[in-house]
């Protein structure tokens, strides 16, 4: 299963680079994703819940960065073990370019499942690699630029750490 | 006018009353004092090398009674293979270990890896996903082709390569047949595919295990078509317990299709585990374990060539074929693609050469073996493909260029070394054009078309090989087993009869249609014979049920063995009327003096037999028990004609088989309704495998079509109403009841009349369309039709 794709952020080509890096950028969006610890340098622990078609199951796998070209290029790895479900592992390669708005970021992605999950789940595993693939690129999008709701929600209350956490990530990092 | 009872009754199946009322007793119905349960973690990636596996994790986890790997099974046999092949060059077949639980590497996704047996299959299951298994991924080993070219990944590292054998059949016919080819008027060449099946039988596989320390007995209770087979097999080269001590025991097994031949893993683990943990050890499979590890039928890939003179006689028939044999050898999974296959090509033909070709392969995938045809129904589909497309080359009717070739003198040896001893294929030819009403088609096709469909009509005449015997021929062949089947007859007191067989019956009514043999032998109500059959403590040594051989092997056995019952009844009866034996007719249940009204009654002759004080002791012993065993001299030869119709929708690709007629000659029939149910059964899975039915791997060996959302079998609105005929009879010549067996018929005729209906109806349309693998699902008829 392969894939391919763009998005437009309105972030300079550093701020998209550093939040790829970022493990908490990671972790909201990543879809599904309850757990991620570690580092872009030593590779990241995940937990993602996910529903593929009738298989319900937590992947437990590893995301490694790899072939790391700041701030052009870099291939994200990852592979989880989702016990009697089965596997899912894949790659994603991304690319950015500097445009006169921002960045576009431009991704290739491959993916393959095992066990269970292509017993049952083979007929839909495309279109759901393809729904994967458009939520995190959607939440890591809203995550760097901050989404509307959210700017109204910091207004509200600002100090709160739970409100914080849904701050956009860049808003956070100026504010910091 | 029908007969009410005895041979050719249509008896109502007995055995359907506790089937149809939930009553039956099946594997999983068995649950025993102190059960554990087993749950098998399975590989799913199809190649790779184990590089640990942590149990430690599993066996802290609720329930957790003991986890097993490999290195539990140090001192186990491996799962053996039953037939040996040697190929074209005088080389036995390569042959790999086939372990219990993976050793070193996993072969297929299924593969299983390790076993936790825990309270409940909650906690096995949930136990399984602690076991730590790391595994470096291989190549997986999928295209039968690439794997057998210099350098692919080896399925077995041990090995010289993937093949396991390249046969050769008949070899010394090799250069003659590639001589008659050269110099032919005309030679039809086909390439096509035998689509991957998965059995499906309704009721997944099940095995308890069970031991008693107080006798040191072992008992295995397993949904299998042969239980003495599996006791053989798993006791004397897996687990090394003698017969006295091991008890296989298959109750009312549902349905089988060739699957439950084999002995599997898992029915060595259960009777294994159970020794070690002083408990009963119960598996059941899922359904979507089922299609992991139970085993694959068919999966050949054939190029076909039929050389023929001007007038479209054949002269000569060659095919090359790579037959698929999955990670492992299943128990009888060599004998399929060779002796059950080559020996058939000859067909209904007077083809007089013939050179077959078979390469077996190992594969990173599940192992494939027998499954309803085993092996005839990839000859039957090469052969009636080929001529169909012949005919329409040469521009000669199909049933035409069949008819001038069928042999017609019988015996009748082929050149692929069997004897069809009887046969009529005209006959069955002429009575499948009478009831399909072929004379009609044109103004059907000209209805469907009106309608805007295509509407073609499809033949195949196939022949089929049942009831595989002799067993010294057999081992020549490489056969580890013999083939003959056995009874005891036991007559109660009071007359009853209980008849043990060794043949087992999961769906054929063997119950009825038994009974009605023995019934009609002796003259006495089929209510006084019970048929029992599926446990080895209280049934003969026999070869249990496959192959269509029940009634043509085991009735036989029945036959020979009421026949001593008789022989010495009727010593009795002279006794008793005071008469010479010779004198005494047997006659609607009572032995009668030839020219008087003298008679003493079957229970009268019985009871003299067990409360022997007016009986010749001296000369004959109390008692009335015999056993036969019977080895037949030869197969049996069943054939017949199949017309399929179908209508194409041309929008859509979709087919529809609109009719379909089947000729059958059987030999003698002994219950006619069952006979019909195992046509239509037949039928049914054969359009199965024709239109919807395909086992499908992915480039990294996953499974794709490994649930009913994706693995399509037929359901009722995908099959006509059947109409089965088997009034065109000529018995068999070798066994006593003349009967040639129609478990398989339906599946084996079948695929080739669906395709050639299909083919038919597109050329009909002006496309030109000479083949399509099966299935011939909508979007392959479409692009096979907008190419």
């Amino acid at each position: 299963m392969n894939l391919s794709g763009f998005r437009d952020i309105g972030l300079g080509r550093d701020a998209v680079w550093s939040g790829l890096l970022d493990g908490d950028v990671l972790q909201r969006s990543v879809p599904g994703c309850t757990e991620l610890t570690g580092s872009a340098t030593d590779g990241f622990e995940a937990v993602v819940v996910q529903k593929v078609g009738p298989v319900k199951a937590t992947f437990r796998g590893a995301v490694v960065l790899e072939e790391m070209v700041a701030p052009e290029s870099l291939v994200l790895r990852g592979e989880g073990k989702g016990g009697a479900a089965g596997f899912a592992k894949g790659g994603a390669h991304v690319r950015l370019e500097e445009t006169t708005d921002g960045t576009r970021l431009h991704y290739e992605v491959e993916a393959k499942v095992g066990g269970k999950l292509a017993q049952l789940g083979s007929r839909i595993i495309d279109g759901f690699a393809k729904k994967m693939a458009d939520q995190f690129f959607e939440n890591f999008q809203s995550v760097l630029e901050g989404s509307p709701e959210e700017e109204e929600a910091t207004t509200e209350a600002e100090e709160t750490d739970e409100t914080a956490e849904k701050k956009g990530w860049l808003k956070r990092l100026v504010k910091s | 006018m029908p007969k009410d009872g005895g041979i050719g009754a249509s008896t109502k199946r007995r055995e359907d009353l506790r089937f149809l009322t939930g009553k039956g007793r099946y594997t999983d119905d068995i649950n025993l004092h102190g059960q554990a349960y087993a749950y098998f973690l399975r590989s799913d990636i199809a190649h790779g090398t184990i590089n640990s596996i942590d149990t430690s994790g599993a066996e802290a986890m609720p329930g957790v009674v003991r986890v097993f790997t490999a290195s539990d099974f140090e001192g186990v046999g491996g799962i053996p293979c039953g037939w040996q092949i040697t190929d074209r060059h005088g080389e036995v077949m390569q042959e790999p270990k086939h372990p219990v639980l993976a050793e070193g590497k996993v072969r297929h996704v299924g593969d299983p890896i390790a076993v936790v047996v825990a309270e409940s299959l909650d906690q096995a299951r949930d136990a399984a996903e602690a076991i730590d298994v790391d595994i470096t991924e291989l190549e997986p080993v999928l295209d039968m082709k690439a794997a057998v070219a210099d350098g692919a990944p080896k399925v077995h590292d041990d090995l010289t390569s993937n093949l396991c054998y390249d046969w050769g059949f008949v070899e010394e016919n090799r250069d003659a047949v590639d001589q008659a080819i050269k110099n032919a008027h005309h030679v039809t060449t086909l390439e096509l595919t035998n689509n991957r099946l998965v059995a499906n039988p309704m009721e997944p596989r099940v095995a308890v295990g069970d031991y008693s320390l107080a006798t040191d007995e072992h008992t295995l209770y397993t949904t299998s078509q042969n239980p003495h087979v599996i006791r053989l097999l798993m006791g004397a080269f897996v687990l090394g317990i003698p017969e006295h001590k091991l008890r296989v025991v298959a109750p009312d097994v549902g349905g089988g299709f060739g699957t439950k031949i084999f002995h599997y893993a898992e029915e060595a683990f259960c009777t294994f585990a159970a020794k070690q943990l002083r408990r009963p050890v119960k598996w059941t499979c899922s359904r979507s374990e089922a299609f992991i590890s139970d085993a694959h039928g068919r999966d050949h890939v054939t190029k076909i060539e039929l050389a023929m003179d001007k007038d479209g006689m054949f002269l000569a028939l060659r095919t090359d074929t790579y037959a698929n044999m999955g990670a492992y050898l299943s128990t009888f999974a060599p004998s399929v693609p060779t002796w059950l296959h080559g020996t058939l090509m000859a067909g209904n033909y007077k083809t007089p050469l013939i050179y077959v070709n078979v390469k077996a392969v190992f594969t990173n995938t599940v192992p494939v073996d027998a499954y309803r045809g085993a092996g005839r129904p990839e000859a039957t589909f090469q052969l009636e493909r080929v001529v169909d497309k012949a005919a329409r080359e040469m521009g000669i009717d199909p049933v035409e260029l069949r008819r001038r070739n069928f042999i017609t003198e019988f015996p009748y040896a082929t050149p692929v070394a069997v004897e069809y001893d009887t046969g009529d294929y005209h006959a069955t030819m002429d009575k499948l054009l009478d009831i399909s009403n072929h004379a009609g088609f044109a103004a059907r096709a000209a209805d469907s078309k009106a309608r805007g469909k295509l509407r073609g009509f499809g033949i195949a005449h196939y022949i089929e090989a049942c009831g595989i015997a002799p067993s010294n021929l057999v081992g020549q062949l490489g056969a580890r087993a013999g083939l003959y089947e056995s009874a005891t007859v036991r007559v109660n007191a009071t007359g009853s009869i209980s008849v043990m067989t060794g043949s087992h019956s999961h769906g054929q009514g063997h119950e009825t249609s038994f009974a009605q043999v023995v019934s009609d032998m002796i003259g006495i109500d089929a209510d006084q014979i019970d048929i029992v059959h599926g446990d080895t403590a209280n049934t003969p040594m026999g070869m249990g049920t496959y192959g269509s051989r029940s009634l043509a092997v085991g009735g036989s056995a029945i036959v020979k063995a009421t026949e001593k019952i008789i022989s010495k009844a009727r010593k009795i009866a002279a006794h008793l009327l005071e008469a010479a034996e010779a004198d005494i007719e047997l006659k609607d249940g009572a032995f009668t003096v030839a020219g008087t009204d003298k008679s003493v009654a079957w229970g009268d002759v019985t009871l003299a037999a067990y409360v022997p004080h007016n009986y010749p002791l001296e000369e004959i012993e109390p008692g009335l028990e015999e056993t036969a065993f019977y080895d037949p001299a030869n197969f049996t030869y069943p054939s017949g004609a199949y017309g399929c119709e179908v209508e194409v929708d041309p929008d859509t690709g979709k087919v529809d088989v609109v009719a379909f007629s089947a000729a059958d000659d059987f030999g003698n029939i002994v219950n006619p309704m069952i006979v019909e149910g195992q046509v239509q059964g037949g039928l049914a899975q054969g359009i199965g495998q024709a239109l919807l039915e395909n086992c499908a791997y992915d480039e990294n060996g996953q499974l794709l079509s490994g649930s009913y959302m994706d693995y399509t079998m037929p359901r009722a609105d995908d099959v006509p109403m059947f109409k089965v005929d088997h009034s065109c009879i000529t018995p068999c010549t070798h066994n006593p009841l003349g009967v040639k067996g129609c478990g398989e018929a339906g599946a084996i005729g079948s695929p080739p009349a669906v395709v050639n209906a299909v083919i038919d109806a597109l050329q009909r349309a002006g496309h030109d369309v000479t083949h399509i693998d099966m299935p011939l699902s909508p979007d392959r008829v479409w692009a096979a039709m907008n190419r």
